[in-house]
């Protein structure tokens, strides 16, 4: 096979195209997806190749979106709804939050919400506090939603496969940078399917075991192969998704290592890391630690707009290499 | 206990067309009044939200639906669960938070939904079915089902933006859905005059360009010929409609309340516009039903909810133990 080195935006793409052409209850609605191809280009062509009934313009009403898919999924379909940025979910919490999430509960299994919201998420582009959060843990709090995050374009094709086949609503937060940014993994020209559940072992190490999602990922990566030169060899999880969440490989790993960090972008305050951070001490793993847990999220602040500023407010690379180096020097 | 198929056609078409409408009217008052004395006695818990007084509309959008045609309803949802063809057993043990209930008393009277009959769901949320109703006319237009989707909402829904946006999006795609607004005075305690700067709350129609029409919802007759109309439109292709159908809550918003937002004189007054009697007036004068068939039909509706009743109690109270598996769908292998 040919290199087939795609960006998130790509492999994206291929994935909607395999689904719309298995499945004829696929649609895709959202803001400027159709001509436009997508405010971050992901939809593309989708809208010449499949017509505009299945890659449909709506107008900007992101609740009465949401709540037309969360409908047209009761009766049949199986819609993936683009909401433009992440940011903008909160005008349609009620759809997500009291109907999606909830009905299949409420009604006692009679009926089930086929559902995936993709929306562009996290911060670097300069678009300051209402176009650039990490939410995902907002929706991890719902019992009923699942939330994935893919972090690189390998990983955003499979997992979004099977998001479109589970019968329940998948919450899908794809980070903005990684859209134009090509992998380092081939990314297979059919379909396969990266089931929601099973965190990934992205690199293992002996010094320290890392939990990264998303953007976080590829930066842990780039911080790992400069430890690497100083001795310092870490294992990284990536959860895939953090809604179901699974923990096995984590403690599996602090078995060997001991050492603790997990590395996110959203607010420290009530965020993602620190479920990962309780299940641990509230494990038999907690046995395991050798040294305090490090923790490593942006900072409890609305991301601000000036790059110096942005940067500041979320883990850059060198963050996690200071951070990493201090858990491993000083808990030896 | 048996429950009547469901009956198509104008509620004066025939003696039977009358007595079904009449026995639909009369199995939600009595549902209704059967609950409230469970929950005055202490044997049924959390709120509910009564319709009684309002009964025309559910009876009569019902006998202008296919049984495959959708509904979503609202907080104050029995009549339109009932009307549409649900089982009275299985809604009464919903309420006394039985395992057989309709939810498995994971739900309450507020998440009732009955795929069987075309019924997505009644809603806790002001508004909030009415985006989901568009969604399944979405859904029967890409599909070509040819069924017809209705929300039923309050007063109050009109004042959200889930039903700006619903609306909207059904008028710019021509969706066969049909916006049924029960304008029953009050959004809580809020009356509509507080609430509104309209007359007739179908004018808002005007807005998404589409009709929007008046009739009064105590009329059980007007509202089935009203919904026909909205129904034929919708399955023509020509989109949705607006629909207000002016009515009354005789009782409370829910158990909370004490009516300190309106007067005796204003409920009793509205009692004289009870829709049951106000039907049966009408059936006696065209020689449709007698006295003797009217009482027919209230007996068998009391018959049914009894029935109801008795065989829900003996359900087994829902077992927390299957709480964590009811809140995904399994994927399937």
């Amino acid at each position: 096979m040919s290199d087939r080195k795609l960006t998130m935006s790509e492999a994206l793409r291929e994935a909607m195209a395999i689904a719309l052409e298995e499945r004829p209850e696929v649609f895709i609605l959202g803001e400027d997806i159709g001509i436009y191809g997508g405010a971050f280009g992901v939809t593309g062509d989708l809208y010449h190749r499949f017509g505009k009934e299945r890659v449909r313009d709506t107008p900007i009403s992101e609740l009465g979106i949401v709540g037309t898919a969360v409908g047209a999924a009761l009766s049949g379909m199986r819609p993936i709804v683009e909401i433009q940025f992440s940011d903008f979910t909160a005008q349609a919490m009620d759809q997500i939050v009291n109907q999606a999430a909830k009905i299949h509960f409420m009604v006692g299994g009679g009926l089930h919400v086929p559902l995936v919201l993709r929306a562009a998420s996290g911060s670097g582009t300069g678009a300051a506090g209402q176009h650039s959060q990490s939410l995902e843990g907002w929706f991890a709090n719902v019992p009923g939603l699942k939330v994935v995050m893919p972090s690189s374009p390998y990983e955003a094709k499979g997992l979004l496969l099977a998001a479109i086949d589970d019968p329940n609503p998948v919450i899908f937060m794809e980070h903005k940078l990684l859209y134009k940014v090509a992998g380092t993994e081939d990314v297979p020209e059919g379909a396969y399917r990266i089931p929601l559940g099973v965190s990934r072992v992205v690199r293992e190490g002996k010094d320290l075991t890392v939990v990264a999602t998303g953007i976080m990922v590829s930066r842990v990566l780039a911080a790992a192969a400069e430890l690497d030169k100083e001795g310092i060899a870490l294992t990284l999880i990536d959860p895939r998704t953090i809604s179901p969440l699974d923990m096995d490989p984590v403690y599996e790993s602090l078995e060997k290592t001991g050492r603790l960090m997990v590395v996110q972008e959203a607010p420290e305050h009530g965020g993602f890391i620190n479920e990962v951070i309780a299940k641990v001490v509230t494990s038999q793993s907690m046995g395991h630690l050798i040294a305090p847990v490090a923790r490593l999220a942006g900072m409890n602040v609305p991301i601000p707009y000036a790059p110096q500023l942005e940067k500041a407010a979320v883990p850059q690379v060198d963050d996690i290499i200071k951070k990493a180096r201090e858990v491993v020097a000083n808990w030896r | 206990m048996t429950i009547p198929p469901l009956l198509m056609g104008h509620p004066l078409a025939s003696k039977e067309h009358a007595s079904y409408a009449l026995l639909t009217m009369s199995r939600i008052r009595k549902f209704e009044e059967a609950v409230e004395d469970l929950f005055g006695r202490g044997m049924m818990h959390g709120t509910m939200h009564l319709s009684i007084g309002q009964e025309a509309s559910p009876a009569g959008v019902c006998m202008a639906l296919n049984l495959n045609d959708q509904i979503t309803s609202t907080h104050r949802g029995h009549g339109h669960c009932i009307a549409k063809g649900a089982n009275l057993m299985r809604m009464v043990a919903e309420l006394l938070g039985k395992e057989n209930g309709y939810c498995g008393g994971r739900g309450g009277s507020m998440h009732i939904a009955d795929v069987e009959t075309g019924n997505l769901g009644a809603n806790g949320i002001v508004g909030g079915g009415i985006p989901i109703a568009v969604g399944a006319a979405l859904s029967s237009q890409l599909m070509n089902k040819g069924t017809v989707a209705v929300s039923f909402f309050g007063d109050g829904a009109m004042n959200e933006g889930a039903f700006h946006e619903a609306a909207n999006l059904a008028a710019v795609w021509k969706l066969p859905v049909i916006f049924i607004c029960e304008n029953n005075g009050y959004g809580m305690s809020s009356s509509t005059e507080l609430a509104f700067k309209l007359d007739k709350l179908s004018d808002r129609g005007l807005g998404y360009g589409i009709p929007g029409v008046t009739v009064d919802g105590n009329d059980v007759a007007a509202v089935y010929e009203a919904t026909e109309a909205a129904v034929a439109r919708a399955k023509a292709g020509e989109g949705p409609t607006l629909l207000e159908f002016v009515t009354y809550r005789w009782k409370g918003h829910s158990r909370s309340d004490k009516n300190l937002y309106r007067t005796k004189e204003e409920i009793d007054e509205w009692k004289t516009k009870d829709p049951i009697l106000h039907f049966e007036h009408v059936i006696k004068e065209r020689g449709l039903l007698n006295d003797e068939e009217i009482a027919e039909q209230h007996r068998l509706a009391q018959e049914q909810v009894i029935g109801a009743v008795n065989e829900a109690m003996k359900g087994k109270p829902a077992d927390p133990a299957g709480l964590l598996d009811s809140v995904f769908k399994k994927v399937s292998a």
